[in-house]
């Protein structure tokens, strides 16, 4: 038999018990709308995996009941007939299923027109029922306490009462079917297609002919992948669809049926056995060691025998734990196949990470929601074949499973490049369903307003059709997840499709963990959020550095923020020594990056993740703890935890930015990092951060004064010192702050009274500034900031700081046409150009550079930015290079964006040199070079 | 729903008929206390204890027990008494609670006393806050008080502080 079938019949053998007796359990209190969704969600399962089996008897079954429960759950009265009539349902449906089972894998022919037909007729005067009593359709018609509850009201019991207490006279169903006709039109030819067939099959004798043949198609289906000789097989169908008690009898002697074969054993169980598993090992060890101490012990050989029995026993427990991903997906395929038929849409499944492996449990927990939302996807997501040509996508629609291991998670994704949601819609719906109104809409996030799809008894899908569309779905889905402890998610855009992301936490699965070591105790991380290691001295290449308290390592020309894990988790000791020295954990969770500082590091080791005691869960630094190979348990980091003390909004900010550095450099050439800071007042001050060469911190008995000024001994040499302003402190004590600024082997340090925070912000400035030494205002984490000048502050250190290395001829003044959008570019390099000795003109874009060279002006260099709106750097560098004018003056690139590519493309447009933005001392040389070189020829 | 009374007076019938306690008697800062016998599971001597950073003061780490990861609670912080001086062996009491494993560390162990069930008192009006919170009652012995050790509020009240 096939594997999915068997699988069927387990599962959903188990389910219908659990509808009984929640069938029961509803009847009694048939207010209870928990009950009747868990109902209703089993129900609605069985017809889903029947109908991709291909089981259209049990389907029409299922979904005919599954029907007049959807009226109980519109507010239909719960009437002791309808009750028994889904039991009675629900019974057939066993009653096929152990013929299915005895049949091996082949639908019994059979006729349940009569069943269908009541169940429909039921539904119908649920409608009835329900226009007849409208506010107080819910009422239940079985319970004395709800009559006395409704003796007051208005509403006319008599449909009601007459109802429980009698047989639902055929008569008066039709009179019900009459007086809602125009309701029930929409109902039966809507909600209810395949039923409506059904019961003309019912009603028509032509009709059982018809369904006769919709099996024999399916048995010959199910026959020829079976490979399975079906003479036999219309015979024994027909004796058990006449003599079912005769059946049932059978199945419950029949020890060897399918049902049986495999059995669930509870994770407690095997949770019992891996401890005890692992107690063997800790005890074999134990004797090994022993052993090993006696040379020519005759346990020796025994001994060795038990170790090999323990260890594959060990792996035997773990693995009945354990399976990859794949497991679940195995019937998607199939699912989708007949789905595209179905829906006649071209689908095409991809799946990646299916070797992604997870606790057995939370794979069974997750398989249906998977399912679903593989359906959903297909039903909803995808457009038809048309839709999407006209839309310009390729005509196969895509849906892609991906899984893999994140931070002590399990992340799937769920993608397809459909239509995406549609906003408006699901708006609409909110409103029709009173779960918002629209004013509350309207302050919402699209993200917020798609969360409403997980809402009970929410969906769009205008159409009901067997696959999806009567609002489990997603709700199902959701309450499945959060059992486990995960959560989902979702992202769409309008045309291009959405993806489901389900995060299932690693509770029980198995990890590869770095084992570190930390003020003396040991930690484990997991292995997946570890990029790489860094060893850090203080003497080396890579060593730790400080803003303010804030260690920071430059590793491969990028800032990474340090966090010593000995701190966060509160554990540091006094003294420095332990942080200087030591490894950095280069760690990576979701989209941020960031290092985490210990003392030692040991080694891999995979281990299972026990959940923490109730006395430690609320400590969200550690996901977990377990027991290492020596015995010793360990506690497991979370890397989200960690990364969430070092700081949320960072966290935010930077997911926000999905793409990750690259992308944003391309696309924002402006954003510049920037080192902010206090000076004299309490308004924070900024310059960017590529300009600052150092951060540093002096005692303040080692600042010297000498002809008038204040010094350091600053890596054998003097470094004179400025104070910003005179509003900065001079303190008596303790450490001074202070940037350090380095060119050519001459530093100048920068005092300031507090570092205090590094931020990456689009600079504009707003306010131009008079005073010296300021450049202007520009708005930095939602505060105004002043950008400090640093060329007005170099001078001041160094008198000859920008003429010193200037070429002798320097006293030629050469005129100099510097072309870039942004003002701070602009005033920040104005200054330093003038001062190397040009007369500098600026220009705020291409096409004003061009207007002033086009009227006559002429410049002996011009330095050009690239990224400009309009015409950049390159297009302008091509056209003064077409200009016979313009052919030999030197033209230098001045770009954020410093790639092979660009450079490349700079020289091909014209460009003489290309430059980095930052790289002041660059530009000059470059300046001189190219300036000298033109005095030579003019020479 | 309708057995549950039924249960409870049976207990109470019981114990009435017993009459009796069996407690284990352990001595945390020159203190006696009493846990009954059917809460201990074990008792057992604390090895290669993994400390855990943030977590309550009273926690004094969690460590491995036949394969079980128990955690250790320090009873003399637990008490608010001082640390013991010296580092004499230490000793754990095995308990479980709510399904998970505990070692309450005390000074050392006991006998096992039977104790008339009627001989327990209340406990003093004015006993200290942190003990009266997670004492059961008190038995006069002879030369000696012990104190009832009520693990259920022992353990119950460090996981009301944590949800709180």
């Amino acid at each position: 038999m096939d594997d999915l079938l068997r699988e069927f019949l387990t599962e959903t053998n188990e389910s219908l018990d659990v509808v009984d007796v929640e069938l029961v359990k509803f009847e009694q209190e048939p207010n209870n709308a928990r009950i009747l969704d868990n109902i209703f969600r089993l129900v609605h399962t069985i017809k889903g995996t029947c109908g991709f089996l291909g089981l259209p008897r049990l389907e029409a079954l299922a979904h005919a009941a599954e029907t007049l429960m959807g009226k109980f759950r519109e507010g239909a009265p719960v009437t002791k007939e309808a009750v028994s009539l889904i039991l009675q349902t629900i019974d057939r449906i066993k009653g096929i299923l152990a013929e299915l089972e005895a049949l091996e894998g082949d639908e019994p022919k059979g006729e349940d027109g009569d069943l269908i037909s009541q169940l429909e007729a039921m539904s119908l005067a649920g409608d009835a029922a329900k226009a007849a009593a409208k506010a107080d359709a819910k009422k239940p018609a079985e319970s004395k306490k709800a009559k006395e509850e409704t003796t007051g009201t208005l509403v006319s019991q008599v449909l009601e009462r007459e109802l429980r207490i009698g047989e639902v006279s055929l008569d008066e169903l039709e009179r019900a079917f009459r007086e809602t006709e125009v309701e029930v039109e929409t109902d039966v030819t809507v909600a209810a297609e395949p039923v409506a067939e059904r019961v003309s099959a019912a009603v028509s004798p032509a009709g059982t002919g018809q369904q006769g043949i919709d099996l024999v198609k399916v048995a010959a289906e199910i026959e020829a992948r079976l490979n399975l000789a079906s003479e036999r097989k219309p015979e024994k169908a027909e004796k058990s669809v006449e003599d079912k008690e005769a059946d049932a009898e059978a199945k419950g002697d029949g020890k060897g049926s399918v049902s049986s074969q495999s059995i669930r054993v509870a994770v407690e169980t095997l949770e019992h056995l891996m401890t005890m598993v692992s107690e063997l090992v800790l005890t074999r060890n134990q004797l090994l060691e022993i052993v090993r101490r006696h040379e020519d012990s005759e346990f020796k050989v025994p001994l060795q025998r038990l170790s090999n029995v323990t260890a594959e026993l060990q792996e035997g427990v773990m693995k009945t734990r354990m399976q990859p991903i794949g497991n679940a997906w195995q019937k998607l395929p199939r699912i989708v196949r007949d789905l595209a038929g179905e829906l006649g849409k071209q689908i095409e499944l991809e799946m990646h990470g299916a070797e992604t492996e997870l606790d057995r449990q939370v794979l069974e927990l997750i398989k249906d929601p998977l399912t679903h939302m593989v359906r959903n996807s297909a039903d909803h997501g995808l457009e038809k074949s048309e839709d999407r040509k006209t839309a310009g996508k390729p005509e196969k629609g895509t849906i892609k499973l991906s899984a893999y291991h994140e931070g002590g998670h399990i992340i799937i994704d769920i993608a397809d490049d459909g239509r995406g949601l549609n906003v408006e819609r699901i708006k609409q719906k909110v409103v029709e369903n009173g779960l918002a109104t629209e004013a509350e809409l309207e302050k919402m996030s699209e993200g917020q307003i798609f969360k409403y799809i997980f809402a009970p008894g929410f969906s769009t899908a205008a159409k009901v059709t067997s696959v999806s569309g009567r609002g489990v779905g997603m709700d199902v889905v959701r309450t499945n997840i959060e059992m486990i402890g995960g959560t989902i998610d979702l992202k769409s855009v309008a045309g291009k499709g959405s993806t489901f992301t389900i995060k299932i936490p690693l509770t029980l699965a198995i990890v590869s963990t770095l084992i570190v070591e930390s003020a003396g105790d040991r930690f484990a991380i997991p292995q997946l959020s570890v990029v790489e290691l860094v060893r850090v001295q203080s003497n080396s290449e890579h060593r730790i550095e400080r803003i303010k308290d804030t260690p920071v390592l430059r590793l491969r020309n990028k800032l990474l923020p340090l966090v010593p894990l000995a701190r966060i988790l509160g554990v540091a000791e006094e003294g420095e020594k332990s942080e200087d020295d030591g490894f950095i954990v280069v760690m990576q969770v979701g989209n941020v990056t960031f290092g985490m500082v210990v003392d030692g590091v040991f080694h891999t080791e995979e281990i299972v993740v026990k959940p923490m005691s109730k006395m430690l869960r609320h400590i969200t630094m550690f996901s977990g703890n377990t027991i290492l190979g020596d015995g010793s348990v360990i506690m497991i980091v979370d890397p989200n935890g960690v990364a969430s003390a070092i700081g949320t909004a960072v966290a935010a900010e930077v997911s926000e930015k999905q793409d990750g550095d690259k992308l944003r450099s391309v696309d924002d050439p402006a954003k510049v990092s920037m080192l902010l800071f206090r000076a004299g007042s309490p308004e924070p001050k900024a310059v960017p951060l590529s300009l600052v060469t150092r951060l540093e911190e002096f005692d303040i008995d080692k600042i010297e004064h000498s002809n008038g000024r204040d010094l350091v001994q600053y890596r054998g040499s003097l470094m004179p010192l400025v104070y910003l302003n005179h509003g900065v402190q001079r303190r008596m004590e303790g450490t001074q702050p202070m940037l350090v600024f380095s060119d050519s082997g001459r530093s100048m340090g920068l005092v300031v009274d507090e570092i205090v925070d590094i931020v990456e912000e689009q600079l504009d400035i707003q306010v131009g500034s008079e005073m010296p030494g300021v450049l202007g205002s520009a708005v930095i984490k939602g505060k105004a900031t002043e950008i400090i000048d640093i060329g007005h502050f170099l001078p001041l250190a160094f008198e000859d700081w920008f003429t010193r290395k200037e070429i002798s001829s320097a006293a030629l003044t050469r005129s100099l046409l510097f072309i870039d959008d942004s003002p701070f570019f602009r005033n920040m390099l104005g200054p330093v150009l003038k001062a190397a000795g040009f007369d500098v003109t600026t220009c705020a874009s291409a096409t004003e550079a061009m207007r002033r060279l086009g009227e006559g002006e002429r410049f002996d260099i011009i330095v050009s930015d690239i990224e400009m709106p309009g015409v950049n750097g390159f297009e302008l560098a091509e056209m003064l290079r077409r200009d016979p004018r313009f052919r030999h003056t030197p033209i230098i690139a001045l770009s954020a964006l410093c790639t092979p590519a660009s450079i490349e493309r700079g020289r091909q447009s014209g460009f003489d040199d290309y430059v980095a933005k930052f790289d002041r001392p660059g530009l000059i040389a470059s300046l001189k070079e190219l300036t000298s070189h033109e005095v030579g020829l003019a020479a | 729903m309708s057995k549950t009374p039924v249960n409870a007076t049976g207990t109470a019938a019981n114990e009435a008929l017993t009459d009796s306690i069996q407690y284990v008697t352990v001595l945390i800062g020159g203190q006696l206390f009493g846990l009954p016998i059917h809460k201990v599971h074990d008792v057992f001597v604390p090895e290669s204890m993994t400390r855990v950073p943030l977590s309550a003061p009273e926690i004094a780490g969690v460590l491995n027990l036949r394969g079980r990861i128990v955690t250790a609670i320090n009873m003399r912080r637990r008490l608010g008494l001082p640390p013991r001086e010296g580092n004499s062996s230490i000793m754990a009491v095995g308990i479980e609670y709510r399904g998970e494993s505990y070692g309450l560390i005390i000074d050392e162990v006991g006998e096992v006393l039977n104790l008339q069930t009627n001989g327990r008192e209340a406990n003093p009006a004015n006993l200290d806050r942190r003990w009266a919170e997670i004492s059961g009652g008190v038995h006069r012995l002879s030369g000696q008080l012990m104190v009832i050790l009520d693990v259920e509020r022992v353990l119950g009240r460090m996981l009301d502080q944590i949800a709180a």
